[in-house]
């Protein structure tokens, strides 16, 4: 179970409130469940108000989610707390990186982006760099286990990594010109390296 | 190996279209209408007919599981539920058909839908898969555009699909929690009974079935569950999408028959396993819940439900991860505990507290800082985790851990040995306590 507290006061800003844009959002986002079960959207909104600051969630963009959807304030803190995705504490600026180190990763060498991740970002998980740019730490089982080892960064995954080719995602995310995201190696998606086995009489 | 025009993900890498017009080119929203019009049973009928077992784990008759449901919709409305909580380690599926054939998610709600008297479907999509959803929901706004879903649509069936998305907790695949997560609550699973046929999501009838188990509806429906169900062995039947990760030459998600032998489906696809076949240690059949296999059982295993089963373990997702002999197997096994520790929900004390024992267990016997009689300790431990918890999450933590033991016990005494005997070196240089 993961042990989950919200960033100290002096890091929480006073209030929050989704812009005009995101608040018609999240009004279609409410519509989609039946009358009386709007709580039933605090996810999505709690996902669309972490990204709105920036990348991760203060005390007072849960509070207004709860009163958005008329839950009380634990309800909505529960939710915050009990599930990962939900960043506590201010990230960095141009990537936060997720790292899997579940089995299928780990046995792909996924040890050497954490090597990369210390070595450039910082010593330990969770921590803003210096610049205060960049942030990692390292997260369960991410669903591309084929494309072993992978990372997560804001919304794109990249695939078939290795440390050099990490260290170039990483330098596309710090001159603010992303590489393409994906496998990194010459590949379609999750087919074998080197050409599919299957599907060959199939026209596309 | 299975034929080209046997396969029902015939986009899987994304080598086409994903939306509504490549979709129609390869076959898909053809004849729905009539599909739909064949009615309640005969749906239900049809894929009971075929034989599929649900592809998210269990492995329960998806017909069967759609009979439940009650048979006429009274005040509370009745919910399908799609599960693409897809998390398990390994596993790597549901992603493809989500972001590269959509439609046929998308078709088989409205399907499966029909079969359970549903007006609407929501698709539970982990969190992790970002793009996937964007991807889904734009397969799902062409097919409201081209009135192939909502009210009023050209099917003649009123159905409404909304994708809604998690954030980041394995636990929300199992049912019961992925339902109190579509409520707006944490995803800690409840009691069964009363199963969701009776009291599912707001507490109304609900099926909850995994995303490949929905995709494969609309090919069973056109070609006949008769065509599914004579792709592989009896009671195994059908056609599975394979992830097969890990030390393997070429790692990838390939669908072929249930029942291709192990070999022959990481030999055709993998390029074999690194360093030949004979460096193999073990692979995981089913994703990380599920016990290891020894390398000289690999042999004769056929990848479906009966031929998992016949060696202690389950064919789960059919996420295949392989280890060859350079794999420390004792430190993989304890980062799965790893994984169960962090992801356990925390409800039930046994798994709460016997994810960390089990993790912290592994982590010394990796380094032979051991007892032996810890050995069977640890195995006390699985033991009094398995069955006693709410949900199969603790059975499926458990598992793994006691095929180790099973299978790997002479490793685990032997790094005790080699700890104590380098303790015990009279040439040992003396450090210090800090």
């Amino acid at each position: 179970m993961a042990n989950r507290r919200l960033a100290p006061p002096n890091l929480q800003p006073k209030d929050f409130a989704f812009t005009a844009e995101n608040a018609v959002w999240a009004k279609q986002q409410i519509a989609k469940y039946p009358e009386g079960r709007q709580q039933s959207a605090i996810i999505p909104l709690l996902w669309r108000a972490q990204e709105q600051n920036g990348g991760w969630l203060p005390e007072a963009a849960i509070r207004h989610v709860g009163e958005m959807l008329g839950m009380a304030h634990i309800r909505a803190l529960e939710v915050a707390t009990f599930y990962t995705m939900f960043l506590l504490e201010p990230c960095g600026k141009k990537a936060h990186v997720q790292v899997c180190g579940t089995t299928p990763c780990m046995l792909r060498g996924a040890e050497a982006i954490f090597d990369v991740c210390k070595a450039r970002i910082h010593h330990d998980p969770m921590h803003v760099s210096a610049d205060g740019d960049f942030s990692w730490e390292e997260v369960e089982c991410l669903g591309a286990c084929v494309n072993a080892p992978m990372v997560l960064i804001w919304d794109d995954t990249y695939e078939d990594l290795t440390a050099e080719s990490f260290e170039k995602v990483l330098d596309g995310f710090a001159k603010g010109q992303p590489v393409k995201p994906g496998p990194q190696i010459d590949r379609q998606l999750s087919a074998p390296a080197g050409g599919a086995t299957t599907l060959k009489s199939v026209k596309v | 190996m299975l034929d080209d025009k046997d396969r029902i993900f015939r986009n899987l890498y994304g080598q086409g279209d994903f939306g509504l017009e490549g979709a129609r080119s390869r076959g898909s929203w053809d004849g729905t209408k009539a599909i739909l019009e064949k009615g309640r049973e005969a749906i239900v009928a049809e894929v009971k007919a075929s034989g599929l077992r649900g592809r998210g784990g269990a492995g329960f008759p998806t017909g069967v599981k759609w009979s439940f449901m009650p048979k006429a919709v009274g005040d509370r409305p009745h919910y399908l539920v799609v599960n693409a909580d897809e998390s398990e380690p390994g596993t790597c599926k549901d992603r493809e058909i989500m972001r590269n054939d959509p439609h046929l998610l998308i078709e088989g709600c409205l399907i499966a839908g029909r079969a359970m008297d549903c007006r609407s479907g929501y698709i539970y999509v982990r969190g992790e898969f970002i793009r996937e959803r964007q991807r889904l929901q734009a397969a799902i706004d062409q097919a409201y555009e081209a009135k192939l879903l909502g009210k009023g649509n050209v099917h003649g069936y009123d159905f409404d699909l909304y994708v809604h998305h998690g954030a980041g907790a394995y636990i929300c695949g199992e049912e019961m929690a992925l339902l109190e997560s579509l409520e707006g609550k944490k995803g800690q699973p409840r009691l069964k009974p009363p199963f969701p046929a009776n009291m599912g999501l707001y507490g109304c009838p609900t099926t909850v079935n995994n995303v490949e188990s929905i995709a494969v509806i609309p090919d069973i429906m056109r070609r006949g569950g008769a065509w599914f169900a004579g792709i592989g062995r009896p009671n195994n039947p059908g056609t599975k999408l394979f992830c097969i990760s890990g030390h393997v030459e070429r790692p990838c998600t390939v669908e072929d028959a249930m029942g291709v032998p192990l070999r022959e489906l990481i030999e055709t696809h993998c390029g074999g396993v690194r360093g030949g076949w004979g460096n193999l240690l073990a692979v995981i059949p089913g994703g990380s819940s599920m016990p290891l296999i020894p390398a000289h059982q690999c042999d004769e295993l056929k990848m479906d439900f009966d031929g998992c089963l016949a060696l202690k373990s389950s064919l789960g997702t059919a996420a295949v991860i392989v280890m060859d002999k350079s794999t420390d197997i004792i430190r993989a096994m304890a980062r799965i505990s790893y994984f169960y520790r962090h992801e356990s929900c925390g409800q039930c004390t046994p798994c709460r507290e016997g994810m960390g024992w089990m993790w912290r267990m592994l982590t010394r016997m990796a380094e032979g800082r051991a007892q032996k009689r810890e050995i069977d300790m640890l195995f006390e431990v699985t033991k009094q985790i398995e069955g006693h918890t709410i949900c199969a999450f603790g059975d499926g933590a458990a598992w793994p851990v006691q095929g180790l033991l099973r299978h790997f016990r002479p490793e685990i005494e032997r790094r005790i040995d080699e700890y104590t005997r380098n303790a015990d070196r009279h040439d040992r240089v003396p450090v210090a306590a800090e």
